[in-house]
């Protein structure tokens, strides 16, 4: 039975050796000339300013975890997009259903006031 | 009118009472608390009349045996036996009256009804007067259907109701911290005899897949398991263990003396007449199986022989009237064992009648004393009260003199039937029975010690006291002289043959205890016999003078035996340490165990435990516990084990979030390793 | 090709009830004024009542639905039963709860009635991923409730306590999943029973999948050494929420424990009958042992439940359709007993739970002769008194013990009912044998608490008087289970 799993085995030990191998390989023969500018955080090409390590407002946390939510509903119609004709009304409805309740959690959270950034 | 097909109604009566009381008694007037509380048991007394006389008249082949069934309780489907056959346990509500539970029944209804009645006077003054007789209702709900239950798990509700109920009238004086103590330890106590019980039952279940007294009596005697059955033995230990928890057998006797802190009415009535005899009825309701079990009925004969002189000895030399008479109470209830114990079950059953009613007697009229002397109740502090409370002094006699055997009153009787037993039945020796007529001796030593003390010489009564000494009102001397009369008359029931008599009693409960695996009585003459009784009757004469010239004659004797006797003394008065060891042994042991388990409460907001501070209360601890270690000798050593041993369970319990997941990711480790390794 | 049939849907119907009025609820919730809330209460419990009605539908087309994932059996329903009664016993004693602690919101209710689904499809799902998604629906909704006390700093850190550990048990169960479908290839509790038939296929790596998912289940089981959050936890959360969590996810957990332990994996045999029984012993002692010195009556409680959980592992662990029944039956008890004594907790502390010691209550007999009966009610049938639920629930699973030869553990079990009577008494001596004048005694009990507790009383000695019913109800349900 655990033979059944040497491959993957070997395979989680190929991905390491050569992670490693790839990284070690850059670090080793690349050529190293730091200045002041080259080690500093890259920011779309704009000179970082003040700390990074600010406080956020909590909204920001909410609005990015819905985000995600809302997100992941997306990725959903994908697969179901490309299966829909043979799943027909059922795979309709399924998917109806879904967004409905979606939908739900999206009217609870807006009348909340949870979306707006400043209360 | 048809007693018999509503015997519900004697155990319903009080049960009513008992919720009027509760609910609403608060609202209701001293007057109507007792017209309703003691009339309720009164009409439960005359409906048990009725029964007993309807039982009497009932066809002689049906044994006098009436069984009533209400509804199935637990209905729990068939299952197979040890021994492979179907069976269903099927629990029922109902009731038995044979005649051990008329017996039974009529002196609970008979005796506490009186008590109902004599507690009119004496909790008159008293605070909280419904609840009192709300409590006392229930009781004698509980304990009726304890008597008339006609299986084991009804029996046991009753048992446990009993137990609730003697609870709450231990405690009844809250404010006293004894009391609840003395409560909450008797309780306790009672448990872990209950615990046994239930066990047992359940074996009985497994083994004959039902609980009903009948159908199991009949299997036993059927010859379906032979004498000295082992799982049938184990049955019967296991039930002796409950009765003895119930009925203060050693080791579990402990809770009794200190339920005097109660009411004295409700140490008449529970611990003394009727709850404590409980485990003698349960022990000869089984009488079928424990002739079965020769090895249980010898722990049985042992056990309740060795009570018998055990709290005899204690009772010499206490001085509280009421912890004379609970010792008392406790070594009587030892010679109803060893009656039990040598296959004597309806001689036991006797002695149990006629103890209930000088027991009784003895407790409310020591109550009457009580009352007499505004609440004194040490009997240093009373004599010379014969002039002045006759009533209470002419029935405390009476009772005195039945229980210690003196000729021709109830005690004589039921005692001198054990004691015969003891010597000839041949599940009996001399051993035994010279234990029995030494306790015989001993019992008219301390109870005439009491007597003397308390209305003999001269008065030591302070002098405040003493203006106000009174005998008590009618409702409570009434009733003193009704048991008065059963103390002395209740032993002719069971006149034996020996005098002449025809032991109606005995023969009245055979068809109970007939049994063709009991082995018959050997052959012994009527010389050998009425020898042996003169020679009992002896030895209570000796006991009594013994008491008579040290405490009446010569009072001065007394304190220089006892200082003669020095660390014996000492060692009765304190009852052999028996509690002080029990303390160190269980009690302690659990108490660390559980705060050391406990330990995690540190706190829970404030979290962990920094490295500074514990190590500081560490070392403090470790101090403190080498002291004790060091000062308190043996017994602390195995706290010092325990909490030695719980202190990395103290480190883990921080409230510390990390320290619980490592705590869990232990348990992984631990099963898996156990897992990988064992198999 | 999938396929969907009508009967598929009617096997859910409870779970589908209870969603639709939880999300209803949940939507309402911002549109209702505050002074209105109330009525979202009262809609949970209509939603719990539909759902009880949509279950006798359900009961009348038993069997599998969606591919074998569910199962619609009696086992099923009986405890689908048990956590309507529950979530409606909870919400009844919220309402006013929440009202005077100031939290009145609608979520709470959409919560309980969420959380209440998760457990149903825990219950009825015959399938490992299935069983893993109620548990995760019922985890979550419980996370958020134990912090529902928002201002209260012991509600909040009961609620990350809870959330952190739970999650950290719920991986373990997850990874033993991972492990049996790795083994068999199937995550289907009939398909397992199937591969595994013999106890020669127990290898280390089913040993090592039975002991995660053991693990995962004995979080929420409170089960030592898994108890660690146990009191931490039931002591922070709001009461009611408390008596929500000591029952539903511990009679969830232990119905897939059953469905697992004595279906799916029936064949390990001795190998998870060591593990239930070492578990049983040592919850019933280190729960009594540590309850006998709380001087907090809901972390008291808390190691009560603790105890508890062993009495009933004691029944699994005797097994059989005796045991099944025995432990069904114990579990409607417990959910009475517990339930009504949590809710009664609750009321009698006052706003922001300030009167939860022993303390608080002494003398209450005294002056609310009527409430300090109904809670010594609570206590006793905790303890096991005879005529109660509680004691005839020991009986039974003691009796089903005996059956099955588990004398020491029977044993053990009795010594420790003997200890728990001593802490469950020091709250009786409180009310009954001390003087004193409490605060609690003061509190209103409106008449929604009122109906939640008498419902929990008579339930309490409708079991212990005439469980016929009830008995032949338990004795049903453990049919589905392979014996």
């Amino acid at each position: 039975m655990a033979g059944l799993y040497i491959p993957v085995l070997l395979h989680f030990v190929a991905v390491v050796v050569l992670a490693s191998a790839l990284l070690g390989l850059s670090w080793w023969v690349g050529v190293k000339r730091p200045t002041r500018e080259k080690l500093s955080p890259y920011e779309c090409g704009i000179p970082p300013v003040g700390n990074a390590r600010e406080r956020f407002s909590v909204s920001f946390y909410l609005v990015g975890m819905l985000f995600i939510l809302f997100d992941v509903e997306a990725v959903f119609l994908y697969p179901w997009a490309v299966v829909f004709k043979s799943l027909k009304w059922f795979g309709f409805v399924e998917m109806f259903l879904y967004i409905a309740i979606l939908l739900a959690g999206y009217i609870y959270i807006w009348k909340k006031g949870a979306l707006e950034w400043t209360r | 009118m048809h007693f018999l097909n509503y015997i519900w109604l004697i155990p319903v009566l009080p049960v009513l009472g008992a919720a009027i009381q509760l609910l609403l008694g608060r609202r209701l007037s001293n007057k109507a608390v007792s017209a309703v509380s003691v009339g309720l048991p009164g009409l439960s007394f005359l409906w048990a009349l009725g029964c007993f006389f309807q039982l009497l008249s009932l066809p002689a082949q049906a044994n006098h045996t009436f069984t009533k069934v209400l509804y199935s309780w637990l209905p729990a489907g068939a299952f197979h036996l040890a021994d492979g056959s179907l069976a269903h346990l099927n629990v029922y509500v109902g009731f038995q009256l044979d005649p051990l539970s008329s017996v039974m029944m009529l002196v609970v209804t008979g005796v506490g009804f009186l008590i109902h009645v004599y507690s009119i006077g004496y909790m008159g003054h008293e605070g909280g007067y419904y609840r009192f007789f709300g409590y006392l209702n229930l009781f004698m709900f509980s304990m009726l259907v304890l008597v008339l239950a006609d299986n084991y798990l009804m029996m046991f509700v009753g048992w446990e109701g009993v137990g609730l109920s003697s609870y709450f009238l231990i405690g009844f004086y809250f404010h006293r911290k004894s009391a609840s103590d003395a409560g909450k330890k008797a309780f306790v106590v009672n448990r872990i005899g209950d615990a046994a019980f239930l066990l047992g039952m359940m074996l009985m279940a497994v083994t004959f897949g039902t609980l009903d007294f009948l159908p199991i009596t009949e299997a036993a005697r059927g010859g379906r398991f032979a004498v000295g059955d082992g799982v049938i033995t184990a049955i019967c230990i296991l039930l002796f263990i409950g009765a003895a928890g119930k009925s203060a057998q050693i080791p579990l006797y402990v809770w009794l003396p200190d339920a005097m802190e109660g009411p004295t009415p409700v140490s008449a009535l529970i611990h003394a007449a009727t709850m404590v005899t409980a485990g003698v009825y349960m022990v000869a309701r089984s009488n079928a199986l424990y002739v079965l079990a020769p090895t249980a009925l010898a722990l049985v004969g042992a056990i309740g022989a060795a009570t018998a002189i055990w709290a005899a000895s204690i009772g010499l030399v206490q001085n509280d009237i009421k912890r004379v008479l609970a010792y008392s109470t406790v070594s009587q209830l030892g010679y109803m064992f060893l009656a039990c114990g040598v296959g004597a079950f309806g001689a036991g059953i006797f002695h149990l009648m006629t103890h209930a009613f000088f027991k009784a007697l003895l407790f409310l009229g020591a109550g009457s004393v009580i009352h007499a002397l505004s609440g004194e109740q040490d009997l240093r502090k009373m004599g010379a009260l014969w002039r002045k409370i006759p009533t209470t002094a002419w029935t405390m006699l009476a009772a005195t003199l039945a229980i210690s055997g003196a000729p021709l009153l109830s005690g004589f009787f039921s005692k001198d039937e054990i004691l015969w037993q003891a010597f000839a039945s041949p599940y009996g020796n001399k051993l035994l029975w010279s234990v029995g007529v030494v306790t015989a001796g001993l019992t008219a030593f301390y109870m005439f010690r009491l007597f003397f003390l308390t209305f003999a010489g001269n008065s030591r009564v302070p002098h405040e006291v003493e203006q106000h000494i009174h005998e008590s009102p009618s409702s409570m001397t009434v009733p003193l002289i009704c048991l008065g009369l059963g103390a002395v008359g209740a032993g002719y029931v069971g006149w034996p043959k020996v005098l002449g008599g025809s032991n109606w009693f005995g023969r009245f409960l055979d068809p109970v205890f007939e049994n063709p695996a009991l082995r018959p009585a050997l052959q012994h003459t009527w010389n050998l016999e009425f020898g042996l009784m003169l020679l009992s009757v002896g030895v209570a004469l000796v006991g009594f003078f013994g008491a008579y010239r040290w405490y009446a004659k010569q009072p001065g004797i007394a304190e220089r035996v006892a200082a003669a006797a020095g660390a014996g003394y000492t060692l009765l008065l304190n009852k052999y340490y028996i509690d002080e060891l029990y303390d160190a042994l269980f009690v302690n042991r659990a108490k660390d165990l559980g705060s050391a388990l406990a330990a995690f409460d540190l706190g829970v907001v404030d979290g962990g435990v920094n490295g500074v501070g514990w190590s500081t209360r560490m070392s403090a601890e470790l101090s403190r516990l080498w002291d004790t270690w060091v000062i308190d000798g043996l017994v602390n050593v195995l706290a010092f084990v325990v909490k030695v041993l719980s202190y990395p369970a103290r480190v883990l319990q921080t409230g510390l979030l990390q320290s619980y997941a490592w705590f869990i990711t232990l348990g992984v480790f631990i099963f898996m390793v156990y897992y990988l390794i064992y198999f | 090709m999938i396929t969907l049939q009508t009967a598929d849907l009617v096997r859910i119907l409870p779970e589908i009830v209870l969603s639709i009025f939880g999300i209803l609820v949940m939507v309402l919730e911002p549109f209702v004024a505050a002074a209105q809330k109330k009525l979202l209460g009262w809609m949970a419990l209509l939603g719990v009542l539909a759902a009880a009605t949509a279950t006798v539908r359900t009961s009348f087309e038993p069997g599998l639905a969606f591919g074998g994932t569910i199962a619609a059996d009696e086992f099923s329903i009986y405890f689908i039963y048990l956590f309507l009664l529950t979530a409606g016993l909870v919400i009844l004693g919220s309402i006013d709860y929440l009202e005077r602690n100031h939290a009145q919101h609608g979520e709470f209710y959409a919560l309980v009635l969420l959380g209440t689904v998760g457990m149903c499809f825990m219950a009825a799902s015959t399938d490992l991923i299935m069983i893993f998604l109620g548990l995760e629906i019922s985890s979550i909704s419980t996370y958020i409730l134990a912090g529902f006390r928002r201002a209260d700093r012991l509600s909040n850190e009961a609620a990350l306590k809870y959330f952190l550990l739970g999650s950290f048990a719920t991986a373990f169960f997850l990874y033993g999943i991972a492990f049996v479908y790795g083994l068999t290839g199937t995550t289907n509790l009939l398909g397992l029973s199937a591969r595994l038939m013999e106890p020669s296929q127990w290898t280390t790596f089913a040993r090592v999948a039975l002991v995660l998912m053991f693990v995962g289940l004995a979080f929420k089981l409170s089960t030592v050494p898994f108890q660690v959050w146990t009191p931490d936890v039931y002591q922070g959360a709001p009461a009611p929420v408390t008596a929500f969590l000591s029952v539903g996810p511990k009679a969830a957990a232990f119905a897939v424990l059953l469905r697992l332990f004595l279906g799916g994996f029936a064949s390990a045999g001795t190998v998870s009958f060591w593990i239930l029984w070492i578990s049983a012993a040592l919850t019933m002692c280190l729960g009594n042992l540590a309850a006998l010195w709380q001087t907090n009556v809901k972390r008291l409680l808390a190691y009560s439940s603790i105890a508890h959980a062993g009495y009933i592992l004691v029944g699994v662990a005797a097994g059989g359709s005796r045991g099944i029944s025995a432990v069904l039956f114990y579990l409607v008890a417990y959910a009475l007993m517990n339930v009504g004594a949590f809710i009664m907790v609750a009321h009698l502390s006052g706003t922001g739970e300030r009167l939860v010691q022993i303390e608080d209550y002494t003398g209450l007999a005294f002056e609310r002769p009527g409430v300090a009966a109904c809670l010594a009610v609570f206590f006793l049938s905790l303890a096991g008194f005879p005529t109660t639920a509680g004691f005839l629930g020991k009986f039974y699973v003691f009796r089903a013990a005996i059956h099955s030869h588990l004398i020491g553990l029977t044993v053990l079990a009795l010594l420790n009912s003997v200890v728990s009577v001593y802490y469950y008494l020091r709250i009786v001596v409180a009310m009954y044998m001390r003087e004193g004048k409490t605060e609690a005694a003061t509190v209103e009990l409106p008449w929604p608490v009122r109906t939640a507790l008498a419902v929990s009383v008579l339930g309490i000695f409708y079991l212990g008087l005439a469980p016929k019913l009830p008995l032949g109800l338990s004795t049903l349900a453990a049919l589905p289970l392979p014996k």
